[in-house]
């Protein structure tokens, strides 16, 4: 809901320790996943992502978020989907230049970063979207991420847009994920 | 054209030297803005139609002036001939070409490619942009791709140039040689944070800059501030856009139309209360040059004169921006070698 997302980014700060406290969660229980299996739970988690997510911020499960690095507003809510910041249209008062009645999405963007303790993190250069990845869970992704450390990916792609982007890799590892995709989390129709 | 030439082989080999020391590019727009002269470049109005002396007769105008030629991608998304084969016949005879890419209307694999197309027919700029929407053009019903954004792409380029792999990781065993370029604007939303996103465009990758339309000199003056308190004019080229007004309707419409162009009021009541509107709009674009070129960190202009092509050359002379410098170009046809910009060298630089 816009109301909501508005809500969110005027409170980015809070919302930023919550995540950080999420993510330390998720990473802690990495073991545990594992012996489930990263397979079996990926469903019912991208369930519940997609459902608090889609409320708080219109998440559209990209599957790679980039919340803490983008203020906390979305960035495929904007229009062209631009992951690294406004575009060249935005219109007078920041509203966005295709919505002409929705506030600029990196507008808001910056304006959270600017409230948050970590906002230097949307000067990151974030790496294009692997599409495949749409529906998963981000939160997994990043557990087994950070759980991973920085094993090289068996996908030489992957290996390489990790190092082209190495700040968003180091932020926001979702953005630039190495570990193994349980089968799971890929898009079906989209794994070939 | 009679038969017999048509089955003849191309008559030029392109060659593909690596850049001068100290360059990535070696295009005469990276020589003349390292060698610290003030650059002009200017945007080709692209032709609706398949036949190349339309495109000669377009660049005609802005050759004599300008050190490189943007070849727009169906900006304002418009379809018209695409920019690869504009700068591609304009390289071909000898003009310095920016390649301009928008992210709007193809997805990484096309991209990747025809940047590898675009550095053998001898492009040597790149310019990244996001694009605008497919709404405000003449085919509002296309999929908009958006698979990149401008800095996204930026770094893509870079890798293949620097690192000479794809984003796949293959490799490319001769890699693009590309001066690389971004926009900004610095006059539109939110002008708090432009320079910290031409920041992250440099981090990206950019090595020049060509911002948008600037008709107001005091928040282009505030922006040059911040750029130059986070060092950015010693790490960027940065061109800054200029363009002659018609009348004050038409900068009414443009500023309300046109996505991202701010033009303040007093500036379309001084077109407006003038008895030559045309006259008065060009006047207006010498003046804003001059002042522009003052402003520490700014390395060149890029004009921009919308159907007003004709005007470039004598607003850029009567601006005295180049100080009597002639941007060099070919005046031979195209069927000599060697190819491509590389070919040429300008006044005073020392060859490589
Ligand atoms: S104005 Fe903002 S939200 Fe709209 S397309 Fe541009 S960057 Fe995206």
């Amino acid at each position: 809901m816009y109301r909501v997302r508005l809500f969110a980014v005027r409170h980015s700060r809070a919302f930023e320790w919550l995540y950080a406290r999420l993510e330390s969660t998720m990473v802690a229980l990495d073991p545990l996943f594992a012996r489930i299996g990263y397979g079996r739970i990926e469903r019912p988690i991208a369930a519940i992502e997609r459902a608090t997510k889609g409320l708080l911020f219109d998440c559209k499960m990209c599957g790679q978020c980039v919340l803490s690095s983008t203020g906390m507003s979305c960035p495929m809510n904007c229009p062209k989907q631009l992951r690294n910041g406004p575009c060249g249209g935005v219109r007078p008062g920041g509203y966005c230049e295709v919505k002409p009645q929705m506030r600029c999405v990196w507008v808001l963007a910056w304006d959270g970063a600017a409230r948050m303790k970590d906002g230097s993190k949307v000067r990151d250069v974030q790496p294009p979207v692997d599409r495949r990845l749409e529906g998963s869970s981000s939160w997994l992704r990043v557990s087994r991420e950070k759980a991973a450390g920085l094993r090289e990916a068996r996908e030489a792609s992957r290996t390489t847009i990790a190092k082209a982007f190495p700040d968003a890799r180091a932020h926001e590892p979702a953005a630039a994920p190495l570990a193994t995709e349980p089968a799971a989390a890929i898009k079906p129709g989209r794994d070939q | 054209m009679n038969e017999d030439q048509q089955l003849k082989p191309e008559p030029w080999l392109p060659s593909y030297d690596d850049p001068p020391p100290g360059h990535v590019s070696g295009s005469r727009l990276e020589r003349v803005l390292r060698s610290g002269q003030f650059a002009v470049t200017a945007e080709l109005n692209p032709p609706d139609s398949a036949d190349p002396a339309d495109v000669f007769e377009a660049a005609r105008p802005l050759a004599e002036v300008a050190d490189a030629i943007n070849a727009t991608d169906a900006s304002g998304a418009n379809c018209h001939m695409s920019s690869i084969g504009i700068c591609s016949l304009l390289t071909r005879a000898g003009h310095g070409t920016i390649y301009q890419i928008s992210c709007r209307d193809r997805n990484r694999i096309a991209i990747q490619g025809d940047v590898l197309g675009a550095a053998a027919m001898g492009v040597r700029n790149v310019l990244c942009l996001t694009g605008d929407g497919v709404g405000v053009g003449d085919q509002p019903g296309a999929k908009p791709v958006f698979d990149l954004d401008s800095l996204s792409l930026l770094r893509t380029i870079r890798t293949m140039r620097d690192e000479g792999t794809f984003l796949s990781g293959r490799r490319i065993t001769r890699p693009p040689r590309m001066f690389l370029g971004a926009a900004e604007n610095p006059c539109v939303p939110p002008l708090d944070w432009r320079p910290e996103r031409l920041a992250k465009k440099v981090e990206a990758g950019a090595d020049f800059i060509q911002t948008n339309y600037i008709f107001d000199v005091p928040v282009f003056e505030r922006f040059m501030a911040r750029v130059r308190d986070l060092g950015l004019e010693r790490r960027v080229f940065i061109l800054a856009g200029v363009g002659p007004l018609a009348s004050a309707r038409a900068a009414r419409w443009m500023r309300s139309n046109v996505p991202g162009i701010h033009i303040p009021d007093a500036v379309i009541e001084r077109i407006e209360k003038s008895a030559k509107p045309a006259e008065e709009g060009k006047r207006l674009c010498i003046e804003l040059m001059q002042q522009i070129r003052e402003i520490p960190g700014v390395a060149g202009v890029h004009v921009m004169a919308y159907r007003r092509e004709h005007e470039v050359s004598e607003i850029v002379a009567e601006s005295g921006v180049l100080k009597g410098r002639v941007p060099e170009r070919r005046r031979t046809p195209v069927t000599k070698e060697p190819v491509g910009e590389n070919a040429v060298e300008p006044a005073g630089i020392p060859g490589k």
